[in-house]
């Protein structure tokens, strides 16, 4: 099972042949995803060699790509200023899943390419900013080490690339179904509550690491969709309790904002929905140690 | 970014929105000669604002208003030097005064929770935005706006009668708003917010106050914002390690902190402050955010303990790096490889924790580098506690 991802995605890569691209193509087939096209219309018709000799044919776009093998996913590497064209296109051909790992994207691009999709109703999109998503040992779209932790019934969803991976190694032992990092910017495809909805539906998860941190408020809504929608013990953590009002940390919606978007406020509404949260992520993976112990 | 006042103005006015003459001046001899030449549009009569990216300037006795050029100087030699809220005054503007019959409040801004943008507008402006949604939520319209329709004349109309307003007044808002909406959309703005937005005794609509915030991930079709930065105030720190490319934030601490990814380094500036509390009594806190990105080459890492030592609080410094897609034997050779291009400028206890893939070849090469001031810890817990305590033995 697990969710967005499984055995059956077929991946195409927009801007497969770009380095970020390549880097990364490379790294998915490695860990056995099958990535059957690329996309970039000069290139059009040739294809790519990786190493263990896996040939990746180049499609002039994304319509054809799905025509000629199915894919049903596509994840974007396309540069910043190119990343809503790459997007609308996906929409277009109606990709039912697009992953856009592109940091740096204007949020005014991103606003009209999330506003465009929803419209049409046929995309998800996760990210952008982001590092993808992994149901270990079915398939991984995106840059998250494949070999950090493997198949298991923890489901995860952070803002945070390092901290998911940080988590993922800390209960390496247990396993994931899913781990999607949904990315730190303002604007994003696919919330907290999306995935918590996905996985509280996946009898492959049992339990749900949650990570977030300073800006917005989509921590505190995750904490009331809990409370009213998730019956699996869910654990948090939040980062950024030290962060100043006014400065970006990193990643563009991590901001505190006068009194709105704390680490403080979101880990109080967290804690209010029943979800345990760590101090540390050493401390919140000792946490889901116990949950999962206690199961 | 947030934008002065006067370079709100400024922009509005490149955008067709109709706003008073303003100039700016740096001393009261120049706020002086802004005045003669401003005042007699409006009888004399000229506004002195400080200039500070904060609220409540009014109220900090900010703003004054001048009935002649003496006055003015006058004012502004009193306002420049100014402490608001811990923002020094160094420039004031000085604007043609207005007979104002009515202020009302608008404003367009990034919506995160609905993932769209949002309008507000309300008759009752002049005060601060936020009182007005608690005390008297029922006076604010809010108004969602799609990011590709953005404000046309539909739109803002729905706005103004949802605010309230009259026929007469709402017809004239309309092409205010629409305008409004172009500074917001052609500057790639998070927010364009005008309070007050006035209503002259001759029926005029100004924006007579205007806060404007950019994107800097739009600076690449936006060449001209890099203008409109304020390089007086930024931290030097901050802007060394902007020239080198790095994401930097300065914080008031001793332990420096540089790290792989935003969201681990906010992390661990938070389990620094914990050990700080929990094993030296306060006196160790993080000195700064420094995230040196998935790559962790010795360029980057030398470049980033380099801002850091620059920074003469920190005592120490903790490195604390995943190994994830650079596995850690890469990291920890572009560690030694980084504290042979510092030498001799290294002269802090490095405090380095590893985990992730390949992570006991890159404790060895760290190990067998034997650097005289790198200690190596296991856990990221662990090594905040170590590198607190040396920023407190050491201050």
């Amino acid at each position: 099972m697990a969710i967005f991802l499984n055995n059956d995605s077929k991946v195409i890569v927009q801007g497969m042949t770009g380095s970020e691209g390549m880097k990364h193509t490379q790294r998915m087939l490695a860990s056995g995803t099958a990535v059957v096209g690329g996309v970039n219309p000069r290139k059009a018709g040739t294809e790519v060699e990786f190493e263990g000799g896996t040939t990746v044919p180049v499609f002039g776009t994304v319509a054809e790509a799905m025509e000629a093998t199915g894919a049903n996913v596509s994840v974007v590497f396309v540069p910043p200023a190119f990343a809503k064209s790459a997007v609308v296109e996906a929409v277009d051909a109606g990709m039912p899943l697009l992953v856009v790992i592109t940091e740096g994207i204007a949020v005014r691009d991103t606003a009209e390419f999330w506003a465009y999709a929803r419209d049409k109703g046929t995309t998800r999109i996760i990210g952008p900013n982001c590092p993808g998503l992994i149901s270990p040992g079915q398939s991984n779209a995106g840059i998250i080490p494949a070999d950090i932790a493997g198949p298991g019934k923890i489901g995860l969803v952070s803002k945070s690339g390092t901290l998911t991976y940080q988590m993922m190694y800390e209960l390496r032992e247990i396993g994931f179904s899913t781990a999607v990092g949904i990315g730190g910017d303002p604007i994003i495809g696919t919330t907290h509550i999306d995935c918590l909805e996905a996985f509280e539906a996946d009898p492959e998860t049992v339990a749900i690491v949650m990570i977030g941190e300073i800006g917005g408020d989509a921590e505190e809504r995750a904490a009331a969709y809990i409370q009213e929608h998730v019956t699996k013990p869910v654990v948090g953590y939040v980062a950024g309790f030290t962060a100043p009002e006014g400065k970006t940390m990193g990643h563009a919606g991590a901001i505190v904002s006068g009194s709105s978007g704390t680490a403080q406020a979101k880990k109080e509404a967290l804690e209010a929905a029943g979800v345990k949260v760590g101090k540390t992520p050493s401390e919140t993976a000792q946490l889901m140690r116990e949950v999962i112990a206690s199961l | 970014m947030d934008l002065f006042e006067y370079q709100a103005r400024d922009m509005f006015e490149k955008h067709g929105v109709p706003v008073l003459a303003g100039a700016t001046a740096d001393t009261p001899e120049a706020a002086r000669d802004a005045a003669e030449e401003i005042g007699p549009k409006s009888g004399g009569v000229t506004v002195v604002k400080a200039q500070v990216k904060t609220g409540g300037r009014g109220k900090a006795g900010g703003v004054k208003v001048a009935k002649s050029a003496d006055e003015a100087e006058q004012h502004a030699a009193a306002i420049l030097g100014m402490d608001i809220k811990g923002h020094t005054v160094h420039r004031v503007m000085i604007a043609q005064g207005a007979r104002i019959a009515e202020e009302y409040y608008f404003s367009i801004l990034l919506d995160r929770a609905n993932r769209s943008l949002l309008a507000m507008c309300s008759k009752e402006g002049g005060m601060e935005i936020e009182q007005l949604a608690v005390e008297r939520p029922e006076a604010l319209a809010k108004v969602e706006v799609d990011a590709n329709t953005g404000i046309d004349e539909a739109k803002a109309q729905e706005i103004v009668d949802q605010a309230g307003f009259d026929a007469e007044t709402g017809a004239k808002i309309v092409p205010v708003l629409q305008k409004l909406w172009t500074v917001y959309r052609d500057e790639d703005a998070t927010l364009v917010e005008v309070n007050p937005l006035v209503k002259t005794e001759d029926g005029e609509i100004v924006a007579l106050d205007g806060k404007v915030t950019l994107d800097g991930n739009a600076d690449f079709r936006q060449p001209h914002h890099a203008e409109l930065e304020d390089k007086a105030s930024t931290d030097p720190l901050e802007a060394q390690a902007k020239e080198l490319d790095l994401n930097y934030v300065k914080l008031d601490g001793n332990v420096g902190i540089i790290g792989n990814g935003a969201g681990l380094v906010m992390s661990t500036l938070d389990v620094v402050a914990y050990a700080g509390e929990d094993y030296t009594g306060g006196v160790a806190k993080p000195a700064n955010f420094l995230d040196i990105g998935g790559g962790a080459s010795a360029e980057v890492m030398a470049n980033g303990l380099h801002v850091i030592l620059g920074d003469e609080q920190v005592k120490s410094v903790f490195v604390n790096v995943f190994g994830g897609i650079t596995a850690c034997d890469a990291v920890a050779n572009g560690i030694v490889k980084a504290l042979e291009m510092l030498g001799d400028e290294e002269t802090k206890p490095l405090v380095v924790r590893l985990d992730g893939n390949n992570v006991e070849e890159g404790r060895r090469i760290l190990a067998e580098a034997n650097h005289p001031l790198v200690s190596i810890e296991d856990t990221m817990d662990g090594a905040a506690r170590k590198a607190a305590e040396l920023a407190a033995a050491a201050n």
